[in-house]
């Protein structure tokens, strides 16, 4: 058995190796090295855990750790790249779920008993805390879980007054906290166990509030709940460990938020109060222009006579999977000699970076997938622009129409390319609801069908 | 359905209107392509060519205008050519109806449906069939290219070990699709290029293929609903005769492509424009056929003034090309006429029937104006502006704001030292400093791997699982231990499952 002082220096390692975890994922290379420093930390944290005087029961540890492993490879070995955002949100509820329970077998520690005065309020609160972002993020996942995998319908779930039920469920949660803190012994269990009732109750209602476009933000802003219930339960316990890996991890999913928002030029507190989609549907500009239609021999001569292709893609390949034909295309084009490149919108997709991941599956080198930033001022001089299941993120309404509920926010300027190719299954809005100007452009052909099959047409086409 | 396509009878027109290419599309489409015997000679498609692609020669015209259901011309067929057209064929050619009433006349008299290309309304649908563009287009090419070639110097800039060259300068007048070609050729030539319109809009197309938009200092759009531009008030006239003045005197070499649909085409550039040039200079006249832009054009000559400049009233039609294009704009449009199988007259179709000059016996022409480059009505923008704040007085706001969070923080952190114990503030400086490291180190994230994140913050907030193994305790059935194991089991999953997808994912991205 090790010493609390080695315990102590094991965690710090473990921190440390934390943090050059999530600093290896600033570039790919180095991305690989970070997941193994992860690894070992978490290894380090769990054998010095372990080891340590206060555990009995090894063998239910070793039990439970045994079949999570067993769950936890079969899940990931399992899952679809295009499923990713409904693994992440369903992980974010374990542990949402894992800090509620680790928040009530705090509380019912006989240690906690022994406490008093200031320090057992301070604990008592910390309890309280963590329970009550645990019980959100675990509820908040599972539905955010829902929407993601279609069980739930992504359209916002919206009743007047709700803000003010919303207040009147935080103000009753913090005066049960006071009561809970005031009470002896564990007679605070059951203000503990309403409270995590309201809590799983708002975790519910606010994502139920929020739109499938909001997907993204949504996610990352579960991503930062669970690390602050991380660190809430380090708190609890006492453990700086689980603080500072709570607090990275909490950070991150506050940044990923923030990048989301500003990338949907929104505000933080809009999207988390839910409503996006009550927003007037439609712009107040009519449409001018004609929608024009082409088909797919056209297209693959179009892609024959152009030197440079931008491809913009959006959620509607994940939903087809047509990223394993674009790429077939795409080498196609690339060995006759043509650049071809992907143009990626921050929240293009349901998670921060979806889109990467998807086209990383299907073996586009990552060098050719490019940010909205690096490619937009290369967009005049591109001969086509193809654009495949996505819409908002293309709007040119976003810059000019002053009406348009999105106007604002950064979008991909596809329509500075000479010809523009547009894939959609039929003219339906995007999730934001609103008309997109860009079909109605000159220089923008549409080609109606399945992203997939109308991509393996192409090829078909292009092969000839 | 029969298509036929006889041969061009005016000598000097070399196209055709169809090639091998364009023959093997009507087939698909489903027609049957009959065509004269030498009809491509000149556009250099050789008769083999058109059997090949699956065409049927046939002697004479008379074939053609008797048995087959349409024709495809180029230019308006002649009163001869007329007389041998069965009742109800469809013509498809240039028609120019305005000018060439007599004509409609007679193929009304004849009840043959003619469709007058030129007459295509210029709206995005009808584009691909718009033969004006197509052909403007290759004339816009060709005007700077033989242009070139009457001017004797270079047309890019140079420093050789022989000295330096400056570059030419180019003026092109109306920016139409002739104007825009003739400013991409010219400037992929290096040549430095100037364009002017009366239409304000063109102003960004102009600067997109890389001249610099020429303009008076008089606010009059010359833009019209037809898409071609209008009659300029006299002031502005003035105004602009004065800017061609300066800038004749400085290009090397202009290219006026102004015409206006049905009209002469107005005179831009008169003797004293002509004069102020220099020995050498070259003016493309892309509206010789119609009177010419420039007041010395001959059309179909090449004529040099007394000083020295060469006015070019004829370009070549590079037939094989020219022919190419056009024959596709007839294809798109049969195309969307229903093809073989569908071929219909829809004179509800706004293309159709503003094409259809004469139906069914009767003369349709003029018909109703269609606006084809829709105007955004101008709304008068309502915009609330704050007083603009100095950058000092912004400096000086946000200072302010700066001491009053860290006044707020500083208090705040005090009043929590007041309470809390020391064990809870030792903790509390580790949360504060880690959430800054986080802050700094995941700013840093590439965005592309925001995925791959998320799913290792995933795994690593499972370190939570530290709080089931310290729970947990020998006797698995008290609650504790049972809220412990599922706490541990849980948690458990994250890390492996967080660590192992987070893994799979890294591995697929490849350079």
């Amino acid at each position: 058995m090790i010493s609390t002082q080695i315990q102590t220096a094991a965690y710090l390692f473990a921190s440390i190796l934390f943090i050059l975890s999530l600093g290896g994922l600033s570039s790919q290379e180095s991305a690989k090295r970070g997941v193994y420093y992860g690894i070992i930390g978490m290894l380090i944290a769990i054998l010095a855990t372990v080891l340590g005087d206060e555990v009995q029961g090894h063998i239910y540890i070793i039990i439970a750790i045994a079949i999570a492993s067993f769950i936890g490879i079969i899940v990931a070995r399992k899952v679809e790249m295009t499923s990713m955002p409904q693994l992440v949100a369903i992980l974010h509820s374990f542990v949402g779920l894992a800090a509620v329970l680790v928040g009530f077998g705090s509380y019912l520690d006989p240690h906690t008993a022994l406490l008093e005065g200031a320090e057992r309020n301070i604990h008592l609160i910390e309890v309280f805390i963590g329970v009550f972002i645990g019980a959100i993020t675990f509820t908040g996942s599972i539905i955010a879980w829902g929407k993601l995998e279609g069980k739930i319908r992504s359209k916002p779930l919206l009743y007047k007054g709700r803000h003010l039920v919303n207040i009147i469920l935080v103000v009753t949660s913090i005066v049960l906290g006071v009561l809970f803190t005031m009470a002896n012994g564990n007679d605070g269990l059951m203000h503990l166990v309403i409270m995590t009732a309201i809590a799983s109750f708002i975790g519910v209602m606010l994502v139920m509030a929020i739109g499938g476009a909001d997907m993204p933000v949504v996610v990352s802003m579960l991503n930062s709940y669970s690390g602050w219930a991380a660190a809430a339960a380090g708190f609890m316990l006492g453990n700086d460990l689980l603080i500072v890996t709570g607090a990275l991890v909490g950070s991150s999913g506050a940044i990923l938020s923030i990048i989301m928002c500003k990338a949907m030029n929104r505000s933080f507190l809009s999207v988390i109060f839910g409503g996006f989609g009550e927003v007037q549907i439609g712009s107040a500009e009519e449409m001018e222009g004609e929608v024009t239609s082409t088909d797919h021999e056209a297209t693959a001569d179009l892609l024959k006579d152009a030197k440079s292709i931008v491809i913009v893609p959006g959620y509607g390949m994940a939903v087809a999977k047509a990223q394993y034909p674009i790429f077939d295309m795409v080498q196609t084009l690339r060995k006759a000699g043509k650049q071809v490149r992907f143009a990626i919108h921050p929240v293009a997709g349901r998670l921060p970076g979806h889109m990467n991941v998807l086209l990383a599956e299907a073996n586009v080198p990552y060098d050719i997938v490019l940010e909205m930033d690096e490619i937009n001022e290369d967009l005049p001089a591109t001969d086509v622009a193809m654009i495949i299941g996505a819409n908002d993120i293309v709007n040119p309404g976003a810059q000019d129409d002053k009406s348009s509920p999105i106007y604002g926010m950064p979008v991909i300027e596809v329509w500075k390319a000479t010809n523009v190719i547009v894939m959609k299954r039929s003219m339906a809005t995007g999730y934001a609801g609103v008309q997109n100007p860009l079909f109605y452009k000159e220089n923008t052909d549409m080609l109606y069908g399945d992203a997939k099959d109308s991509v393996d047409k192409i090829n078909g086409f292009l092969k000839e | 359905m029969k298509v036929g396509i006889p041969m061009e009878i005016e000598p000097k027109e070399l196209r055709v209107a169809a090639t091998p290419k364009t023959v093997k599309r009507l087939i698909k489409q489903g027609f049957e392509v009959r065509i004269q015997k030498d009809a491509g000679l000149k556009a250099n498609f050789s008769n083999t060519d058109f059997e090949e692609a699956g065409a049927i020669l046939v002697d004479s015209a008379t074939d053609i205008y008797g048995n087959c259901d349409i024709a495809l011309k180029v230019l308006a067929p002649s009163e001869q050519e007329i007389d041998l057209m069965k009742e109800g064929l469809v013509t498809l050619s240039y028609l120019w109806p305005a000018q060439n009433e007599a004509l409609l006349k007679k193929l009304a008299e004849k009840k043959v449906n003619a469709i007058a290309m030129d007459a295509i309304p210029r709206i995005s649908r009808a584009q691909k069939m718009d033969v004006l563009s197509s052909m403007a287009n290759i004339a816009g090419y060709r005007a700077v290219i033989e242009g070139a070639n009457h001017f004797g110097r270079f047309l890019n800039g140079q420093i050789t070990a022989a000295g330096k060259v400056d570059p030419a300068k180019v003026l092109v007048i109306g920016a139409g699709v002739a104007g825009l070609a003739a400013i991409g050729a010219a400037n992929s030539l290096g040549a430095i290029v100037r364009a002017f319109d009366t239409r304000g809009e063109v102003a960004e197309q102009i600067e997109s293929m890389g001249a610099e938009f020429l303009t008076v200092n008089i606010d009059e759009d010359g833009s019209t609903s037809s898409g071609y531009s209008k009659v300029m008030s006299k002031e502005f006239i003035e105004a602009e005769m004065a800017l061609f003045k300066e800038q004749a005197a400085d290009v090397d070499i202009i290219i006026t492509t102004a015409q206006i649909p049905g009209r002469e085409a107005p005179k831009l550039i008169l003797d004293y424009h002509v004069e102020a040039m220099k020995p050498g200079s070259v003016i493309v006249d892309l509206a010789a056929s119609t009177g010419g832009n420039c007041a010395y054009t001959k059309n179909g000559e090449v004529y040099t003034t007394k000083n020295g400049v060469t006015i070019l009233g004829v370009l070549d039609q590079l037939p094989n090309q020219a022919s190419q294009l056009y024959g596709n704009n007839l294809c798109h449009l049969l195309d969307d006429m229903g093809k073989a199988a569908n071929f219909k007259i829809d004179m509800e179709d706004d293309v159709v029937s503003r094409a259809m000059v004469t139906y069914n016996g009767e003369i349709n022409w003029p018909p109703e104006p269609l606006p084809v480059s829709p105007q955004k009505a101008k709304v008068e923008e309502v915009v609330e502006e704050k007083p603009e704040l100095t950058p000092a007085q912004k400096a000086k706001k946000k200072s302010i704001g700066m001491v009053i969070q860290l006044g707020v923080i500083g208090l705040f952190l005090f009043l929590l030292g007041k309470v809390a114990p020391a064990d809870f503030m030792g903790h509390f400086t580790v949360f504060v400093l880690a959430v800054f490291v986080g802050w700094q180190v995941i700013w840093n994230v590439s965005h592309s791997l925001h995925t791959p994140l998320m799913a290792v913050t995933n795994a690593i907030s499972g370190i939570i699982v530290i709080g089931g193994l310290l729970q947990v305790t020998t006797d698995i059935s008290s609650p504790i231990s049972i809220i412990a194991f599922v706490a541990i089991l849980v948690a458990s999953i994250n890390i492996v499952g967080g660590f192992f997808v987070t893994h799979r994912m890294l591995k697929m991205f490849k350079k």
